[in-house]
């Protein structure tokens, strides 16, 4: 009984992280909201823009001097270019219009990609998108993308009923329907795009901090059982892992975005029924 | 023992999207065991799915940091 009590007594030193974590102090060291302070650049800003870099860097240096026998660096960027060509833009929105979105949906897969890595880059070690303002930033860019698509291709009333009202519905449960279907594809849709992006790259970066901070604390402070030692080595092997399946939702979350943004131009193209 | 009883709540309501991503891919295994020539067209229709499941995840995990 008194030996569970000091294991317990012991974690109390131990500080869980949490979304404090994500406010990083600016160049000067102090954080937001300190004595009603502002923060001007972040780490997170910062980073952005090196992957806006990157990410234009990549794609320039993969697609320079073109040969037809390809170097390895060419044929990366080429299959890369073209999974998001083919697979994302063509598949969805269809042969006859997509070669318009091209250039906005491989620029936002690459743009993602790159600053969702940045969260297992050492020294980096954050990805951009665990702050939740600049994923708003991208689904409210999407936002205005497909909206305007849809009321160009149909006028601003013709696009509102093509959104609202799905064909062949009997009309008493019209009433019901058209506000559903507002909320759903003209508010939540940005939202929750958004929020995906974000809390993937948060839970992501909050796992990792917890087993690298929870691993160290064991191993070094954690006194009152044998076994902590050994849970802390656990715990650092767990961290690794993690960080392995950090990259396969880097990569899946970046995919997923582009996807749905190729599904919400293609739905407000498509044409009625 | 401290900390927020939001995140016992937030587990409980992963449970569902959980069961929801598990289905998702179990019909795309499937589909794909069946029919290995369909797999490039059932891909995006698996991770659309996967993506509209796990919103549902998504919303609570937002909500769960949100209410006090």
């Amino acid at each position: 009984m008194s030996h569970s009590a000091s294991g317990v007594l012991a974690t109390e030193g131990f500080h869980a992280p949490g979304p404090i974590d994500f406010f990083l102090p600016d160049f000067t060291g102090k954080s937001w909201n300190q004595d009603g302070y502002q923060v001007l650049l972040t780490k997170s800003s910062l980073l952005l823009v090196l992957g806006a870099v990157v990410a234009y860097l990549f794609l320039a240096m993969t697609s320079r001097r073109g040969k037809v026998v390809p170097t390895k660096g060419q044929y990366l960027g080429e299959q890369a270019y073209s999974f998001v060509r083919n697979g994302v833009a063509q598949d969805i929105i269809g042969a006859k219009d997509f070669k318009r979105y091209v250039p906005l949906l491989v620029s936002l897969f690459f743009f993602i990609v790159v600053n969702n890595l940045f969260s297992i880059v050492p020294l980096l070690q954050f990805a951009p998108f665990s702050r939740v303002s600049f994923a708003y930033g991208l689904a409210v860019l999407v936002w205005i993308v497909y909206n305007t698509v849809g009321i160009m291709d149909k006028g601003l009333l013709g696009y509102l009923k093509h959104s609202t009202i799905p064909a062949g519905v009997p009309g008493w449960i019209l009433p019901l329907l058209i506000p559903l279907e507002f909320l759903s594809n003209i508010i939540i849709r940005p939202i929750t795009m958004s929020l995906r992006l974000f809390a993937n790259m948060f839970a992501g970066h909050l796992l990792l901090i917890l087993f690298s901070t929870g691993g160290a604390y064991l191993l070094l402070h954690a006194t009152g059982s044998v076994v902590l030692k050994p849970a802390g080595v656990f715990a650092f092997a767990l961290g690794v892992a993690i960080g392995f399946l950090e990259v396969v939702v880097a990569l899946l979350q970046a995919y997923v975005f582009t996807l749905l943004t190729a599904q919400y131009i293609s739905g407000a193209l498509a044409s009625e029924h | 023992m401290s900390g927020s009883l939001n995140m016992v709540g937030y587990g409980l309501a992963a449970i569902g999207p959980g069961v929801g991503i598990g289905l998702i891919f179990a019909a795309y295994i499937n589909g794909t065991a069946r029919q290995p020539e369909m797999q490039s067209r059932l891909q995006p229709i698996a991770i659309l799915g996967f993506a509209l499941a796990e919103a549902l995840a998504i919303i609570g995990i937002a909500l769960a940091f949100v209410i006090k």
